[in-house]
């Protein structure tokens, strides 16, 4: 069996006295989709923010491509890691956010090639080519020059998966990515994330939006009160929910 | 009563030709302003007083040129210094240490909360306080000594009073500048994986700029008129220059003119510099940049669209 792209093992959270994971356990492999279906308050988004440390885990363990993420094992010993190191981590896991946080100052270019070149060493030039690639392969070739306040948000959307990608990510994690967009532009995002699944893309998608997971996720999980209630193919848990709470929420989000 | 007139019947309206909505108090206020205005200037030319012969005079000559260039070297130096500390203190006030926070925090009230006049008057006597000044390991042994008196001099007290007393002000405006900036920018950056000094550089710092400049460049126009405050520990700065030349000539008002007018000078250039330094971090947001100098000055307007 190859490594998992994800494993996470008995993942716990707490927010002060509010226990937000209680033992999280998911495998994703490479080159799976796997879509989180949840309540707001469920804890899909925070294990999603887990994975690539931009939270903190109070207990369990999460390894993204064979590596533990935020810690290491040194004998019988666990110690965290230090901020350079799990910075370093961050670099193969791209992240898309509900509010897009484009840097507004750059350009489109500017905003793809900042990290490619300031932190991964890549030559600008090259930098530069491999955005525009990107820009086309999200559709957005024309507006490599404009600023992100002058794109609709579907635009900017397409333009920060764009600027995850441009790291050469291993793992792509999608934080409720339509969710502040207005709902003709849902489509073109979607569309987009679908052509990454489609060429083999390994990605963890927190959503709301059933058709996409349907359509494009190899796996469906349910979280619920901090844990993953139920898990399977999309037909399964969506048309044949097995527990009481999966089927009330797939009634209200339909 | 919401019509002045009923509708004209028979006719679509057009409100293309619509009579102007006139003004009267304008035109009253005005006319007050006009007249004051002449009073204003009728007075400075006709009052002998001004002597505006002697500060022609005074205007150009060397004593004054070399008060103004310590008052311009004495404003670019503590400009300096407040700002790059006011960037470390501004950073140290958000930090995750809570010593380091709370240093920087009693430094801003120390500094902010004692006049620059008694801080000036208080570094030009550091020799009282401590007479010799060394170099060395804490409460230990020391390298080298000095007599207070030999560093601190009227220069160095100058520098030191108005540099660490801008570094209080200038760090809570770059701190103000930084808390505006979306935390969402941070995380982006660190989850591209940015480390914490390049995402402040790359990502925070240019954001927060278009909100520190404006403040910073009223600093600035007020640190050139603080620096008279070196008056008083002897300094010869434009003011102690002028105070110098009347003590001797008498000819206080047309001295202190040609002081008011280097000092005016000064800060209208460092406000037609400021509004170019804002229209360059202006880059990426919507809002149209601000009106600069010149194009105030020149009166000129955007102009409405006119169709025809």
């Amino acid at each position: 069996m190859t490594t998992p792209m994800v494993h996470a093992s008995q993942v716990r959270k707490s927010f002060g006295p509010l226990e937000v994971l209680r033992g999280i356990d998911l495998d994703v492999a490479p080159g799976e989709v796997v879509v989180v279906l949840g309540p707001s308050g469920s804890g899909k988004s925070t294990f999603l923010r887990c994975v690539n440390h931009l939270e903190s885990i109070d207990g369990g363990s999460i390894h993204v491509a064979g590596e533990l993420i935020g810690h290491r094992v040194h004998g019988r010993t666990v110690h965290h890691l230090r901020p350079s190191r799990i910075t370093a981590q961050r670099r193969h896991i791209g992240m898309v956010f509900q509010q897009f946080n484009l840097f507004p100052h750059l350009t489109v270019l500017g905003n793809i090639i900042e990290a490619p070149v300031g932190v991964a060493g890549a030559a600008k030039a090259d930098a530069l080519r491999h955005a525009r690639e990107l820009l086309d392969r999200v559709g957005l070739a024309e507006k490599a020059d404009a600023y992100p306040k002058q794109l609709s948000g579907g635009q900017q959307q397409r333009v920060a998966i764009a600027r995850a990608l441009a790291m050469r990510p291993k793992l792509m994690l999608f934080d409720e990515p339509t969710s502040a967009l207005d709902p003709e532009l849902v489509g073109e995002v979607l569309q987009t994330m679908k052509k990454l699944a489609e060429d083999g893309l390994t990605m963890v998608v927190v959503t709301h939006e059933i058709g996409f997971a349907r359509e494009v996720a190899d796996r469906v999980v349910f979280m619920d009160g901090g844990v993953i209630v139920e898990q399977g193919p999309p037909a399964e848990v969506l048309d044949n929910p097995r527990t009481e709470r999966t089927k009330a929420f797939l009634n209200q989000v339909r | 009563m919401l019509h002045d007139s009923p509708p004209i019947e028979g006719t679509e309206i057009d409100v293309a030709g619509a009579r102007k909505v006139r003004h009267p108090w304008r035109w009253v206020a005005s006319v007050v302003l006009l007249v004051l205005l002449a009073q204003l200037v009728h007075m400075l030319v006709t009052n002998e007083n001004f002597e505006w012969g002697v500060v022609a005079s005074y205007l150009n000559a060397q004593i004054i040129g070399q008060g103004l260039l310590m008052t311009l070297e004495l404003t670019v130096i503590a400009m300096f210094i407040g700002i790059l500390g006011g960037v470390l203190v501004a950073i140290g006030r958000l930090s995750e240490n809570p010593l380091l926070r709370a240093v920087c925090s009693g430094y801003v009230w120390f500094f902010r909360g004692t006049p620059l006049l008694v801080q000036l008057v208080f570094w030009y006597n550091m020799s009282a306080l401590m007479p010799q000044l060394s170099i060395g390991i804490p409460f230990g042994p020391a390298f080298a000594q000095f007599e207070t008196n030999s560093v601190i001099t009227p220069m160095t007290a100058a520098i030191l009073g108005l540099g660490l007393n801008e570094i209080a002000y200038m760090a809570e405006i770059v701190r103000g500048g930084l808390i505006t900036v979306d935390g969402g920018q941070q995380e982006a950056a660190a989850a591209l994986g940015m480390g914490r000094g390049r995402t402040l550089r790359r990502i925070v710092l240019p954001q927060a700029m278009r909100f520190i400049v404006p403040p910073t460049g009223s600093q600035v126009i007020n640190m050139a008129k603080a620096t008279s405050l070196v008056s008083v520990i002897a300094l010869a700065d434009l003011l102690y220059t002028v105070q110098s030349v009347y003590n001797r000539t008498f000819q206080t008002i047309p001295l202190l003119l040609v002081a008011c007018i280097w000092y005016l000078v000064i800060t209208s250039v460092l406000y037609i510099g400021q509004s170019f330094i804002e229209r360059h971090y202006a880059k990426g947001s919507t809002r149209a940049a601000p009106q600069g100098f010149l194009a105030f000055a020149l009166l000129r307007r955007r102009k409405p669209v006119r169709s025809e």
